[in-house]
């Protein structure tokens, strides 16, 4: 390319190569939807909670509820909940040598996490 | 922070870098589908540091700071795949929407041989050249989303834009 193609204002040109990017329109849709399966992935995992809880309820005292309530609670802060909660779940499995083991070990998590969002 | 007052927070910031991120992941990552995604994990990730963000930054704009999780994150996306992606800025739709008209078919070329040799730069300077250009960053909101000082990133910025002219300048010698 010989140097007269370019005009002098070479940033310029640059501006106009690099031109912002709109994301697409139903973008904001899906990124609901990822926290509306975030949220759906804690409710499995605090129904299977309960189901251990029935086992031995005396191991949970009066946690299920506040739990459940911070579950169903808004999408920002269940998207937080959930987000922390799922990235320690391959640790926990890894750590739960049974099933109840490893719903006790979620449930804790979980109900950590809640405490954290509910103090706010 | 009331978590109401947080989420409100949030809102805001996720209405005005939107389009910031997707800039950024986009032209970082090439494609609009990892695009996506990078921008995706991106307000997630502020959304679970948001408080802390809040407190640290002191006033400050916190677009720095999401660009910085989006710079994070795509090195990590690079790391885990082990390659660059396989497509780059491979769609022009950009440039079709900007250069519709006859008469700017020459200077669509130029853009697009612009858009190639960006590519082609080292990764600091490339995404360097992508908060000033595309996002509109002045060199101190760039230093702090790079983690550099206010005068090196003057100094890479003024290099990268020198390293762009050269190459698209330089006669390619296929003559193509």
């Amino acid at each position: 390319m010989s140097d007269s193609i370019l005009p002098s204002d070479f940033e310029g040109l640059l501006r106009q190569a690099l031109t912002p990017v709109e994301p697409p329109a139903d973008f904001a849709v899906r990124f609901e939807q990822t926290l509306q399966n975030l949220t759906d992935i804690a409710a499995d995992e605090l129904d299977a909670w309960e189901l251990g809880a029935m086992r031995d309820p005396r191991n949970w005292p009066g946690v299920a509820r506040p739990v459940t309530a911070a579950a169903i609670g808004g999408a920002a802060g269940v998207a937080l909940v959930v987000v922390r909660v799922r990235a320690g779940r391959k640790k926990r499995r890894a750590g739960a040598g049974d099933p109840l083991a490893y719903v006790e070990q979620t449930v804790r998590a979980v109900a950590d996490e809640a405490r954290r969002v509910l103090d706010r | 922070m009331e978590k109401a007052e947080l989420d409100r927070q949030f809102t805001d910031l996720y209405k005005a870098h939107l389009r910031d991120v997707y800039s950024y992941s986009y032209y970082r990552v090439g494609n609009h589908h990892d695009a996506e995604d990078l921008t995706e994990q991106t307000f997630l990730q502020a959304y679970r540091h948001l408080e802390r963000a809040l407190a640290e930054s002191d006033g400050r704009p916190l677009r720095p700071w999401l660009i910085r999780i989006a710079h994070n994150l795509a090195a990590n996306l690079y790391r885990d795949r082990s390659r660059r992606p396989q497509t780059h800025i491979d769609d022009d739709s950009q440039l079709r929407t900007l250069h519709t008209t006859e008469d700017l078919v020459e200077g669509r070329d130029e853009l697009a041989r612009i858009l190639e040799a960006v590519k082609e730069l080292p990764d600091p300077r490339r995404e360097a050249l992508i908060m000033r250009f595309a996002l509109g960053m002045d060199n101190r909101e760039i230093a702090r989303a790079m983690g550099r000082t206010d005068g090196a990133t003057k100094v890479l910025i003024h290099r990268a834009i020198k390293q762009l002219e050269t190459m698209v300048r330089t006669p390619d010698p296929a003559g193509t």
